[in-house]
């Protein structure tokens, strides 16, 4: 019968649950869609980043992430076989990476020339579907693939030559003039202003480190296969002769910046749910002041106080719950909308984003982990929120409420 | 026997500012079956002696008895559980729970005595069907008149088998027709089941009916007459 009560309640005032409800929703609305175009953006860039280079683990020479310098190469032929067959591991990507200077004719910029063995890149990274023009690479070409973003600054264009200039393994002259095969574009811009890629042997000649490698990126089944992978490798490999590292630990500056922008949109969570808190606030205490003399006149035939704190404490939670609920329900569908059709910037903004490394790309993540965390914050505030109405029952005289 | 006793009841508000004496002193006996009706003008203490001896309210000194227990010294909630069980309450204003019907009305203090449906049911139609509402169980309070949610609040009172009934002012918003019905059914209560009825009232119809009236004049019983 109490929770008959509560429930009956909640619809006495109609207009007033609706507002409060629709209050709620919109916050839960709000958050979930935030919460979920936050992390949208963040799945893609990481995706981008990780996955269409880095791999979610790489294994160098010990020592080679903190230098990054090509005197830290090693030999491939020593640690392929054990690293492909650890279980979770698709795919071993060799490859041979430095910096070197590029050039055009006058122009000239700074660039990340990657050696890889083009089919087995193709398997991760997906190479070649990035392609926007030309063809792609094969093992034996003596030419290059580079990123839009280098080609537009150097004012190249397919079958152009491009010039690199860099220093090899343990301090040889680098140098070398390369056809441009293929221009792919890459998501994240960061890739997309510094790839150059040669075919594996090439690289090898051009920094004169012949059968060396820098790093060895791995494909992986899932994300889930991370850890165990990693535990397996440093198991496996001689840990003074090789690092073996995750994406978090590859990129800490790309897990730090989602790490700071999450932790902004809490403020922003805060305030809205401050805000939310008064709303819900004001009707509670509007239902209380209202309901004194009711209150009053329950006590007075025998309900007990705890009872009856019970009975608006539900009445509290129900309406919290059901804007909760309506949130959730009405934010699937959006975010679902969202996530199938991402939001695309164009323009001033698109350029923007760039600057600060963003694909100016928002899909949404569909999580039911988000909206079950909004939900659960509406509850624990609602919680505490219908806490007063308590305290003002612990300390209801029937005769003065009833006196009004 | 007798089923209320007061002993030198008296209750002063605001003892620490302008103190005001609402009692000055009730000695009282009620006995069991009885239909007292305690009369007066306003501000004599009416409203104040039927809140003490319901156990709303605390004397500041003397007593109150029901059934021989000392209500004057019992904690809040043993008082809440004490009028749950032996004291029916019928307010000037209805005071039903608006969003029960008329039967969950009547039922709820029979639930607070967790006593079963079954019994809830047939003890609430009974009563309903007593009042003369038998067809009105489903109604909710805003969906009845003032005669009827008074009649509804009657049978709420009588619900849980109370020691006595407690009625301030009943008729106090009623009209005519509605007052006599309604004191018609409590009068046939009282004589049926042997309910002890106390009514403070100001209405003369409600003074006619009573087979005992208590004047209270300034907080002091000034006349106690039996018919």
């Amino acid at each position: 019968m109490l929770f008959k009560m509560a429930w009956r309640n909640i619809w006495r005032n109609r207009r007033r649950t609706f507002i409060t409800a629709a209050s709620i929703l919109f916050a839960v609305l709000f958050a979930s869609f935030m919460d979920s175009l936050q992390r949208g953006a963040w799945d893609n860039m990481i995706n981008n980043v990780v996955n269409y280079y880095f791999g979610y683990v790489q294994v160098h020479q010990d020592g080679y992430w903190e230098e990054q310098s090509i005197d830290k190469a090693f030999l491939l032929a020593d640690s392929l076989e054990q690293v492909g067959a650890v279980e979770g591991v698709e795919a071993v990507l060799p490859r041979l990476e430095s910096f070197a200077l590029a050039a055009a004719g006058e122009t000239t910029s700074g660039v990340l020339v990657a050696g890889i063995l083009p089919n087995v890149e193709n398997k991760m990274t997906d190479l070649e579907n990035r392609l926007v023009e030309g063809e792609y690479l094969t093992e034996s070409d003596e030419a290059v693939l580079v990123a839009s973003g280098v080609a537009d600054k150097l004012g190249l264009a397919l079958g152009d030559t491009l010039v690199l200039i860099s220093q090899g393994y343990r301090g040889v002259n680098a140098a070398g003039k390369y056809p441009i095969k293929g221009i792919a574009k890459f998501g994240s811009p960061d890739l997309n202003k510094q790839m150059v890629y040669l075919p594996l042997p090439a690289a090898q000649y051009f920094y004169g480190a012949p059968g060396l490698a820098t790093s060895l990126a791995l494909k992986l089944s899932g994300q889930d296969d991370i850890k165990p992978v990693v535990a397996a490798l440093r198991t496996q490999l001689d840990t003074s002769a090789y690092e073996v590292m995750d994406w978090e630990e590859l990129l800490p500056d790309l897990v730090q910046a989602r790490e700071l922008d999450t932790a902004g949109n809490v403020i922003v969570y805060f305030i809205l749910y401050m805000i939310i808190a008064f709303g819900i606030f004001g009707t509670i205490l509007m239902m209380s002041k209202e309901r004194e003399y009711e209150f009053g006149v329950l006590i007075s035939i025998g309900l007990q106080r705890w009872q009856l704190a019970l009975s608006v404490w539900v009445e509290v939670i129900l309406l919290g719950v059901l804007g909760a609920l309506s949130g959730i329900l009405l934010s699937m569908p959006i975010v679902y909308y969202f996530k199938v059709n991402p939001i695309r910037f164009g323009g001033e903004m698109a350029s923007s984003l760039e600057k600060f490394g963003f694909e100016p790309i928002f899909p949404a993540t569909f999580d039911m982990q988000i909206f079950m965390t909004q939900a659960l914050y509406v509850f624990i505030l609602t919680a505490v929120l219908a806490l007063y109405p308590i305290f003002k029952i612990r300390k209801l005289q029937p005769v003065q409420a009833m006196r009004g | 026997m007798a089923v209320i006793t007061t002993k030198g009841v008296e209750k002063v508000y605001n003892p620490d500012k302008i103190p005001v004496k609402a009692l000055k002193g009730v000695d009282l006996e009620i006995e069991a079956g009885e239909f007292t009706a305690i009369v007066g003008p306003s501000g004599s203490g009416k409203t104040t002696l039927l809140n003490i001896i319901g156990g709303l309210d605390r004397p500041t000194a003397g007593y109150v008895e029901v059934g021989g227990e000392d209500i004057s010294q019992m904690s809040d909630n043993a008082l809440i559980d004490f009028r749950k069980e032996h004291i029916g309450f019928v307010f000037q204003a209805y005071n039903l729970i608006p969003v029960l019907t008329a039967r969950e009305n009547v039922e709820f203090v029979m639930l607070l005595q967790n006593r079963s449906k079954a019994e809830r049911h047939a003890r609430a139609d009974e009563l309903l069907k007593a009042v003369g509402l038998e067809d009105k169980v489903h109604k909710r309070p805003a969906e009845l008149s003032g005669g009827q949610q008074q009649r509804v609040a009657v049978a709420r009172a009588l619900a849980p088998k109370p020691t006595f009934i407690l009625a301030d002012e009943p008729t106090a918003n009623l009209d005519s027709e509605s007052t006599a019905n309604l004191l018609d059914i409590m009068a046939r209560l009282n004589q049926e089941e042997g309910v002890t009825f106390v009514f403070s009232t100001h209405d003369q119809r409600v003074i006619d009916r009573a087979r005992r009236v208590v004047t209270l004049v300034d907080g002091k019983v000034d006349e106690d007459l039996r018919r």
